[in-house]
């Protein structure tokens, strides 16, 4: 099931990561694990705001059940950990490694040739994605620049009915 | 010694904020069980955490260790995948969620048990099982389940001592998913590729010595139904060393249908294709062989016989005709079940799942209505289908109707729950776990790798203090 991927992609740069830090207890020593030895920049870009409205990019994300959140973000700013900042419940459970399509968004018809076209590998996940439109898009790798002005992305409906009693699987 | 201090003293501090709600709030906390500490049960923790304010959720996890099939599933020469562990660990330390590893359901405490302490216990425990060909000598040697060899490569506690039998040419793997395509991958790849993943030591000690060249990937239908994804495809075609070889009769009639198909499907064939189209071009020492059309009919010392089969309507039905394929050793891989673990669940016995309706367990009576309070998501729930996403949003959903279920007053929340009692148990808290993993990583790290996971049980729990 998760024998999603390949290795340490192209992914615009080396960093990964979480976007809020782990909160922990004053007592609680740091540890040699997963996430205290990756270094913590993924995520962190998105936070700051923009230096000069020549940065700003607007762009507005229509979450699952059709609630619309206009979000002020920047050039340079990753549309997954943007997600995050303001609470859009866009997962990114591979950190945008391109092993998931947990960020998976349809993209606005009109931006979507401003998009940087998507690489092999992207592509090849797309395909496992549920619900693939054409305009499909995996949002980890969406990074903003000024021609995205107004973009819209929307989250695709979560499954429903996926597992009714007396489901038949299809004939082998 | 310290370290079990700050233990006891972290859990002090857990149970005492866990009794100060009970005491401050109007209505007592509520209390649900998550049975299953793999990414079902994450993700429905998770959520439930996030839209639940007066609540206390409890996972209770069969090993010390958490995580499933991330950590126990997952090809090891697939790091990324693995990343989500990083937003599992962050539920993990959620203030409101404790973690009870090494507590077995249905052998530490029963559902029952359960229920009478929580309000709501959700099922996550998975598939552990796998299906069978049903056919005579299966239960011999030479044959095992890829299930159990992908366990075995990965440390899951009991399949240390599989030795598969990697002394011949030939090994046929039946079955044509991921997982058939993982554990092709892991038989042919270089093994300097795997020496710095958490591959355990002695597969990658038993891979060294493999004498393993041909791998068969056989299914029993043709190239428009194979059930790996490109993804996995194009990493067999890139395995260095590795000349995949396609039988070209499989193929033909596919290239008119090319443009009716969907775009997944599409992209999929056309890789084969142009596989099929350029190969010869680089040889390999070793050879990777997908076969379609073929049906297990008889297994024999050596070798396996299939049905050549013939597709109608989709459906594979056999011949009289039959292949013999040269096969040292067999792996079976046609899938996943799960297996009932306590008597009180309500347990589809022909498809090796939970009866449910959209998540919601169903009564074991003729009535077939929705058992108040009882849950189940993930592969037990659904089967095993789909990748983490599909498994993210199944238990989105089933913690969804929990949330909902409980705000509308469908299950009875008027009176406290005590929650588990694990008093004379050995139980990994997840402080024990960060100890587990501080350790594996240490002794990853003198090797060049990510861990190196412990896999006896008594080791884990002795690493983790308990």
């Amino acid at each position: 099931m998760f024998c999603l991927l390949l290795r340490r992609s192209a992914v615009h740069n080396s960093c990964k990561l979480i976007s809020k830090q782990i909160a922990k207890p004053a007592f609680y020593t740091p540890h040699n694990g997963l996430h205290t030895t990756i270094p913590r920049r993924h995520g962190e870009f998105e936070w700051q705001d923009p230096k000069s409205p020549d940065e700003i990019v607007n762009i507005t994300y229509v979450d699952k059940d059709g609630k619309r959140t206009k979000v002020q973000g920047k050039v340079g700013d990753n549309v997954l950990y943007l997600a995050h900042r303001h609470g859009i419940e866009m997962e990114g459970a591979c950190e945008a490694s391109l092993a998931c399509t947990t960020c998976h968004v349809y993209v606005q018809h009109d931006y979507l040739q401003k998009l940087k076209e998507a690489e092999e590998q992207e592509d090849d996940l797309l395909d496992m994605a549920p619900f693939l439109r054409e305009n499909s898009r995996l949002g980890c790798q969406i990074l903003l620049d000024k021609s995205m002005e107004g973009m819209e992305l929307e989250l695709p409906k979560a499954t429903r009915n996926f597992y009714v009693d007396g489901h038949k699987p299809k004939p082998h | 010694m310290g370290i079990n201090w700050h233990n006891i003293l972290r859990r002090g501090l857990h149970t005492s904020s866990a009794r100060l709600q009970v005491i401050q709030g109007a209505t007592p906390t509520k209390r649900i069980c998550i049975v299953g500490a793999g990414p079902a049960g994450f993700y429905a923790a998770q959520l439930i955490l996030k839209q639940l304010d007066n609540c206390v959720v409890d996972v209770v996890e069969k090993l010390p260790v958490p995580f499933g099939l991330v950590r126990f599933g997952v090809a090891p020469d697939h790091p990324e995948v693995k990343n989500v562990i990083n937003t599992f660990t962050k539920t993990a330390e959620h203030p409101r969620l404790r973690y009870f590893g090494n507590i077995a359901l249905g052998t530490d405490v029963s559902l029952r048990e359960l229920r009478d302490r929580y309000h709501a216990v959700l099922l996550t425990y998975g598939a552990d099982q796998d299906r069978e060909l049903e056919l005579e000598n299966e239960q011999q040697g030479n044959v095992i389940s890829a299930r159990k060899f992908v366990a075995w490569y990965n440390g899951l506690p009991g399949a240390e001592n599989l030795a598969p039998d990697l002394t011949g040419r030939d090994v046929t793997i039946v079955g044509q998913g991921n997982v058939a395509v993982d554990v092709a991958r892991l038989l042919l790849s270089p093994l300097d590729a795997l020496k710095s993943t958490d591959t355990t030591e002695y597969a990658l000690e038993a891979l060294s010595r493999s004498q393993v060249q041909r791998v068969h990937l056989v299914g029993r239908r043709g190239p428009l139904q194979a059930a790996f994804t490109i993804k996995e495809l194009r990493e067999m075609l890139k395995l260095p060393n590795v000349d995949t070889r396609w039988r070209s009769e499989d193929f033909s009639g596919i290239d008119p249908q090319l443009d009716k198909l969907q775009r997944p499907r599409k992209r999929l064939t056309e890789l084969m294709l142009k596989s099929l189209k350029e190969q010869g071009r680089i040889s390999g020492s070793k050879q990777f062989l997908p076969i379609f059309l073929r049906a297990p009919k008889a297994i024999s010392p050596g070798e396996m016989e299939f049905s050549v089969t013939e597709l109608q309507q989709e459906a594979a039905v056999p011949t009289t005709s039959t292949e013999r394929l040269p096969s040292h050793l067999i792996l079976r891989s046609i899938g996943y079940k799960s297996s009932c673990v306590d008597t009180g669940i309500n347990f589809d016995n022909r498809r090796g799942r939970v009866h449910n309706i959209d998540g919601r367990i169903l009564k074991e009576d003729a009535s077939a209505k929705v058992d108040p309070g009882l849950y189940v998501a993930g592969w037990l729930g659904t089967g095993p289908t789909g990748v983490i996403v599909t498994t993210m949003n199944g238990a989105f959903a089933v913690a969804k109707a929990i949330c909902d279920d409980i705000n509308a007053n469908a299950l009875d929340t008027s009176s406290a729950k005590p929650g588990y009692d694990a008093d004379g148990k050995r139980v990994v808290t997840w402080d024990g776990w960060q100890r587990i993993n501080d350790f594996e990583s240490a002794a990853g790290k003198a090797k060049g790798k990510p861990r190196e996971k412990i896999v006896s049980i008594e080791e884990m729990l002795r690493v983790a203090g308990v």
